[in-house]
């Protein structure tokens, strides 16, 4: 089944370099709203659209059959086909991204034109597809998760916040903040448009080195 | 819910971190080329498995660089997830899957990758089938592959891991990844299994107990007496699934099964090389004084057959077992808890037994084995496939089907009214046509049960080869 002529959203990728985006250093945005728990990498992006060769499109197909009927048009009663919910910024329940290690699941998330997902808990997998591609996964606690979905639930122009050189993401229809951890080296990495590829190039010398003197038979 | 370990009750014995080395331990520290301060560590790779799906973004990427694969002799490319299992001899029907498979074999070609098993290629198969079979996965080592389920290889006492394709990138380019280090996690299981009991059974006990997030940023190793008297194929089963309470990945010290099984492969060690890997293989052991960050054991007599309701493979309970009542289930949980089960056609409360279901999956990188099939095999022997089920039977890999026929299992199979497939991922994920329709019910030996997993609607009861051949000739969920 091919969906990708039903959509009224354009892929956005085409426009937004995977690992740029990040050069202001903060976001304010409203958010879209998915208050379940284990979304699986098999929901954000169905095998069946696994079979493409390039990064493109991705983002038309993103939680494709929670959000089309069979006949692929929208499903009125999911979020993003609810015209109140708009913004760069997706929050969703605990253990977002679970599952298969697929990256078309990132590449549809940014496709669709997010740049920030917040949950109380991530993937790991999950976690490492997104730096690469420039989203930014912030753990919030579960108790700042369940006021996020209470805040826009009842103003659903609720915006966050998202600063990425103060690691601090901020509720600002309630004021309240909290900080959130990414290492320093991925940080830098989403500020600056560095790959871990510029990166593990620039130590070939190393490799070569390991590989002669391996400590191990 | 009863039996359950929340995560918080998971997470409440940390163990801190001073005493000797885990086994994990001693194979990380092993790889490390550098470490970025606050930040990731630089992984050597020392086997990368590789298949037509996470791959072909990567290789573009190496184009658009200008980069060529660094170490090509160190990945292993077989076509597997996309690929038909009926009629492979034939062109592949449908365009969009036909131009994935061209491409892997043109990126093969192109960057001089001399371990490529295309479709009908003798060692062609299910990547983490193939990869233990010809000797690829070897202990201590470090293996990826952008697939989730890179677990498996952990049975050897491996570091193997999933990881998407940007990394897919980084391998080929570099062979080397970057990871931050989890943490670790030993969960013995003491006793052994009954009768009648997979280890399939003992993982999906395990998940269900954990959660499918409760292992989330550990790597686990598996111990205890039960673990130790598996076979390795049983030991895959186990590692395979790790992935699915959200571990990195899991592991098992290597011993003489695994020694055994490893010995004579093609592309195991020979002759002094054999000696000395050996040697250093037998070393491959977490210490005795080692501390864990988390320490869980069961007891693996108290394990029944099980079966999932749900749509995560946490999600599971024996197979005489009620699906729990909503005030088992914590608030938060509720909405995603019975929008799982109006998925399933469940009821909170339910009992499943009896249930009839529609279809039946044998395969898969979690139990697409040939020890699968002989216990498939023995049970249907004598017996008929019932009228209301369709079976798709889907061997691992070429071998595993040769060695169905060195056996004459087919032969009994199909008398019991059931036909062998040709090797592939199949109806685990559903990429190519064996799909299950819209709202119907699969006994499935594959590795999930989310919503959609096996085709679109497509309703997935997770068990292991025995639960499945009971259903399959009963027609219902039925004690094997």
């Amino acid at each position: 089944m091919n969906y990708q002529n039903n959509s009224e959203n354009k892929d956005k990728s085409a426009q937004t370099p995977p690992s740029g985006g990040w050069g202001a250093g903060s976001l304010i945005s409203t958010v879209v709203p998915l208050p379940i728990e284990n979304v699986d990498t098999d929901q954000i992006i169905p095998a069946r659209f696994l079979k493409a060769t390039d990064k493109n499109g991705f983002g038309d197909n993103l939680f494709a059959d929670w959000r089309y009927n069979k006949d692929g048009s929208p499903k009125t009663d999911f979020v993003l086909n609810n015209p109140v919910y708009s913004g760069e910024i997706l929050v969703a329940g605990k253990n977002f991204g679970s599952g298969s290690s697929r990256e078309h699941a990132a590449w549809a998330i940014a496709g669709y034109g997010f740049k920030v997902v917040v949950s109380s808990f991530f993937a790991d997998i999950f976690k490492n597809n997104a730096l690469n591609n420039g989203i930014l996964p912030v753990v919030v606690s579960s108790e700042f998760l369940a006021e996020i979905f209470a805040s826009v639930n009842e103003n659903p122009k609720t915006t966050l916040t998202v600063d990425l050189v103060n690691q601090t993401i901020s509720n600002n229809t309630s004021g309240k903040s909290e900080t959130f951890e990414i290492n320093a080296y991925k940080k830098d990495c989403l500020l600056n448009g560095f790959d871990d590829i510029d990166y593990l190039l620039s130590k070939k010398d190393l490799i070569e080195k390991w590989e002669k003197k391996k400590p191990n038979p | 819910m009863t039996n359950k370990i929340t995560d918080s009750q998971a997470r409440k014995f940390p163990t801190g971190d001073s005493g000797g080395k885990t086994l994990f331990d001693k194979i990380w520290d092993a790889h490390v080329v550098s470490i970025i301060e606050n930040g990731p560590t630089q992984l050597y790779i020392d086997r990368h498995f590789c298949h037509e799906v996470t791959s072909p973004q990567a290789f573009n990427g190496l184009r658009t660089r200008g980069l060529k694969v660094y170490r090509p002799d160190k990945t292993t490319m077989t076509a597997d997830h996309n690929t038909p299992t009926i009629n492979q001899e034939l062109p592949v029907k449908d365009p969009i899957s036909k131009n994935q498979l061209d491409q892997f074999a043109k990126n093969a070609a192109e960057f001089g990758m001399p371990i490529f098993y295309p479709l009908g290629h003798e060692k062609n198969g299910v990547v983490h089938i193939i990869g233990p079979e010809n000797g690829f996965t070897q202990p201590g080592m470090t293996i990826v592959c952008g697939d989730s389920h890179t677990s498996t290889h952990g049975a050897f006492g491996t570091i193997a891991f999933g990881i998407g394709t940007s990394e897919v990138e980084m391998v080929l380019a570099t062979q080397c990844i970057l990871q931050s280090r989890p943490k670790t996690m030993r969960i013995t299981f003491d006793g052994n299994l009954n009768n009648g009991v997979t280890s399939k059974d003992l993982a999906l006990y395990m998940i269900s107990k954990l959660t499918t997030g409760g292992a989330t940023g550990y790597f686990v190793e598996y111990a205890g007496e039960a673990v130790r008297n598996m076979t390795m194929e049983q030991r895959m089963t186990v590692c395979n699934l790790s992935i699915e309470m959200g571990a990195r990945g899991g592991l098992i010290a290597p011993d003489e099964t695994t020694f055994n099984y490893v010995k004579g492969r093609e592309f195991a060690p020979k002759g002094e090389e054999w000696e000395e890997k050996l040697a250093f293989w037998k070393t491959l052991k977490s210490d005795d004084d080692a501390v864990f960050d988390m320490e869980l054991t069961f007891d693996a007599s108290e394990i029944q057959p099980m079966i999932t309701y749900g749509t995560n493979p946490g999600m599971g309970m024996g197979i005489h077992e009620s699906i729990p009542t909503l005030d088992e289930i914590d608030e938060a949980g509720r909405i995603s808890f019975q929008k799982s089960l109006e998925y399933m056609g469940f009821e909170p409360g339910e009992k499943l037994l009896g249930k009839p279901i529609d279809y039946v999956f044998l395969g898969s990188c979690t139990n697409g084995r040939i020890e699968d099939f002989r216990l498939f095999t023995n049970y249907v022997k004598g017996r008929k496939k019932a009228d209301n089920v369709t079976a798709w039977l889907v061997p691992g890999s070429w071998k595993v089907r040769q060695q169905i026929e060195a056996e004459g299992l087919d032969k009994i199979l199909e008398e019991a009214g059931f036909a062998l497939r040709q090797p592939g991922c199949s109806a685990c994920l559903a990429m190519n046509d064996d799909k299950v329709p819209a709202g119907k019910y699969a006994v499935s030996t594959s590795n999930r049960n989310f919503e959609g997993r096996q085709g679109p609607g497509a309703r997935t009861i997770l068990a292991g080869p025995l639960v499945a051949a009971a259903a399959a000739v009963n027609g219902k969920i039925t004690m094997p």
